[in-house]
């Protein structure tokens, strides 16, 4: 759990990166399908924000959209400013220079991530040539500073190594020390640990956390599983078929989900304490729609149990909800008729709730 | 990698051997007496049976392999009975025409496929694309020798541009080797071209797509290293493997097109040989060809290893 929480208000002074109105259109031969519809976001320096929700909500493709990393069949429009700089609609140059220097990418499948014909300090290497015009000595040097940074034993030997003589937590870590080579502002982690064990996720995260702390990186985490959520969020996003549902801290996102979906997204994740058989996980029924138009309704209304007209005639927008007690600094959903569940967050560190 | 060297060279030399046995008990196995052929006008039993001897024919078949290996080894390939001379020095003169061709035709080949295979991949869906594809149904489509005689008529012939035919060794006069065969080698060439184009278009249109090339764009990297460092590296092994099986029929396209431009080269040797049934020329013959594929098909698998480390592992494992 972070401990940083409380220290971070929903809008802080410094605001690295800025989202606002983001949407994203993909031309298809059925016609055009939105995928991301005017999402907004922001990322303070040092804070880790996660985004969740199940795939094809758009979490990915939002995060993609920030560097540029959508195919040519993609439209963007709106705005995303990373310092001051709009990188919606800027052009290739101006993009190649933010790319892997301000805006660092770690992406899911470390393996295919990783060039399997180049070694990897070849590929660490390359990127500070790039930026920082470092010679390809200095680079290989810087390379092997970078691996031990992320905790990979003995990397001068390492460096010399290609991706298919790692195991997959030690690429996911050199896809790390590539990403932070040249101390990017933003670092975005688009499923970081999906592809890896239980045992080896706790260590990638807590190599994220430990760059957050020395370097004060901001994270932006896209991730479908709320353990990751819970572990290292400061604050949270979801979004559901292309919206943001709900966005809070996280302790107050797990504590009193506002939204109908986020509830439902909790109840279907295990909590220890309950059980099989007396205590069902709850599925959400039905499936994320794809949407070819973005209708004024309220996008989950179709699989929500508290639906009735209001939520089929008009998008409900996102601002505070009331009700289960009053709703902290930062918590807010669109929903027109919010659950007002309070939920225990941990069952053994929640004994007095009895 | 020494591993890996040494028991890739050892595989080599055992085929090697093998491809020696098939292409002895080859010729044993032809129909008819190659003392007849051998012997000519004389067919009186008393001069075959010296013909016979002459040749070793009336030796077992283990000893007489035995003495075309020592002798093959000795660099002797026996004596061409068209001519008279040694087959070694006969294949000392056509051979390296042979090799220049080829390697020229490779290179060029290579170099033209390699390029626009990458422009069409890149340019997918655009007139650059087209028109690559287009070339390339074209190399494929259209045979050699016709291509060869068009190639003689307009730019030999009509405007005088190369000569028609003939031949100057490289060491004699180097300028006046090159115009005679550069158009031998680009005509040789465009089926290689075309199918060297093909692979590496396909080949690139799936690199491009992979994850390690969306890190090196996520990376800030110009679009030139993205393509050539990380897209096309990754597609040379396929485009590699191609060249690799391509050169059997470069062997056979080497034949017909030293033909057409009269080049005094292993070809034109071969053709010769057959005609004439020359069994000592036409034995050396097979057994260059089969070694000059053993030894590259060894390059091939020396490249590989140069390309993809995951097969370098493989091979010390």
């Amino acid at each position: 759990m972070s401990t940083s929480t409380a220290a971070r208000p929903e809008e802080p002074a410094e605001q690295v990166l800025d989202v606002r109105d983001l949407s994203v259109t993909f031309r298809t031969e059925s016609g055009t399908v939105s995928a991301v519809d005017h999402v907004d976001l922001s990322l303070a320096r040092g804070e880790i924000v996660g985004v969740v929700g199940e795939s094809g909500c758009g979490k990915s493709v939002t995060a993609m959209s920030l560097g540029g990393l959508l195919p040519g069949s993609a439209r963007v429009t709106g705005s995303a400013r990373l310092h001051g700089t709009e990188l919606v609609g800027a052009s290739e140059p101006v993009l190649r220079k933010v790319r892997g220097r301000e805006l660092a990418y770690i992406f899911q499948e470390p393996m295919s991530s990783l060039n399997p014909v180049l070694s990897v300090g070849r590929q660490i290497a390359e990127v500070l040539q790039v930026h920082e015009g470092l010679s390809r000595k200095q680079a290989r040097a810087r390379a092997v500073e970078l691996l031990a940074l992320v905790g990979i034993p003995s990397p001068a030997t390492r460096v010399d190594t290609y991706p298919h003589q790692l195991s997959g937590g030690m690429r996911q870590r050199v896809m790390i020390a590539m990403a932070v080579a040249c101390g990017p502002q933003v670092l975005v982690a688009d499923e970081p640990t999906t592809a890896l064990d239980v045992t080896v996720q706790a260590g990638i995260l807590e190599v994220l956390r430990d760059l957050r702390d020395r370097l004060g990186t901001s994270i932006l985490i896209i991730t479908h599983d709320l353990g990751v959520i819970a572990d290292i969020a400061d604050r949270v996003v979801v979004m559901y078929a292309g919206r943001v549902v709900e966005r809070a801290p996280v302790h107050e996102l797990f504590a009193r989900p506002r939204h109908q979906y986020t509830a439902g997204l909790l109840a279907a994740s295990p909590t220890p304490g309950r059980h099989a058989g007396t205590d069902r996980l709850q599925e959400i029924p039905g499936l994320v729609p794809v949407l070819s138009t973005q209708p004024d309704a309220c996008t989950f209304a179709d699989r929500c149990h508290a639906a009735d007209d209001l939520c089929r005639g008009s998008a409900p927008p996102l601002e505070p909800q009331g009700g289960g007690g009053t709703s902290a600094a930062g918590h807010v959903a669109a929903c027109w008729h919010p659950s007002t569940e309070t939920r225990t967050l941990a069952a053994t560190n929640q004994e007095p709730a009895r | 990698m020494a591993r890996y060297l040494i028991t890739r060279a050892g595989q080599s030399l055992l085929t090697l051997v093998l491809a020696t046995v098939v292409v002895f008990l080859g010729m044993r196995a032809l129909p008819g007496d190659p003392a007849l052929a051998l012997a000519g006008e004389d067919r009186s039993p008393a001069g075959l049976a010296a013909v016979r001897h002459e040749y070793g024919l009336d030796q077992s078949l283990p000893a007489q392999f035995l003495h075309f290996v020592t002798h093959a080894l000795h660099g002797d390939l026996g004596t061409s009975v068209r001519t008279g001379l040694p087959v070694s020095s006969m294949l000392g003169a056509a051979l390296p025409v042979t090799v220049e061709l080829s390697v020229l035709a490779i290179v060029l080949a290579t170099l033209v496929g390699v390029g626009a295979g990458v422009l069409a991949a890149v340019r997918r869906g655009r007139p650059a694309e087209w028109f690559a594809n287009g070339l390339a149904l074209v190399g494929l489509s259209v045979p050699h020798f016709w291509l060869g005689l068009l190639a003689i008529l307009y730019l030999s012939v009509a405007t005088g541009l190369f000569p028609a035919s003939g031949f100057v060794s490289l060491f004699d006069d180097p300028l006046g080797n090159l115009h005679h065969i550069i158009l031998p080698a680009v005509i040789l060439g465009t089926g290689l071209a075309a199918v060297i184009m093909r692979q590496t278009r396909s080949s690139m249109l799936d690199s491009l797509s992979a994850d390690y090339v969306r890190t090196a764009k996520a990376k800030g990297l110009r679009p030139g290293a993205v393509i050539g460092r990380h897209a096309l590296r990754n597609s040379l092994i396929v485009v590699v493997t191609i060249v690799g099986l391509q050169l059997g029929g470069l062997i056979s396209g080497a034949v017909v097109t030293e033909q057409i431009f009269g080049l005094p080269g292993f070809g034109k040797m071969t053709i010769d040989a057959v005609f004439q049934r020359d069994y000592p020329v036409i034995q050396a013959v097979v057994l260059i060809t089969a070694t000059a594929y053993i030894v590259i098909n060894f390059l091939v698998d020396l490249l590989y290893s140069v390309i993809d480390p995951r097969i370098r592992v493989a091979g010390e494992a």
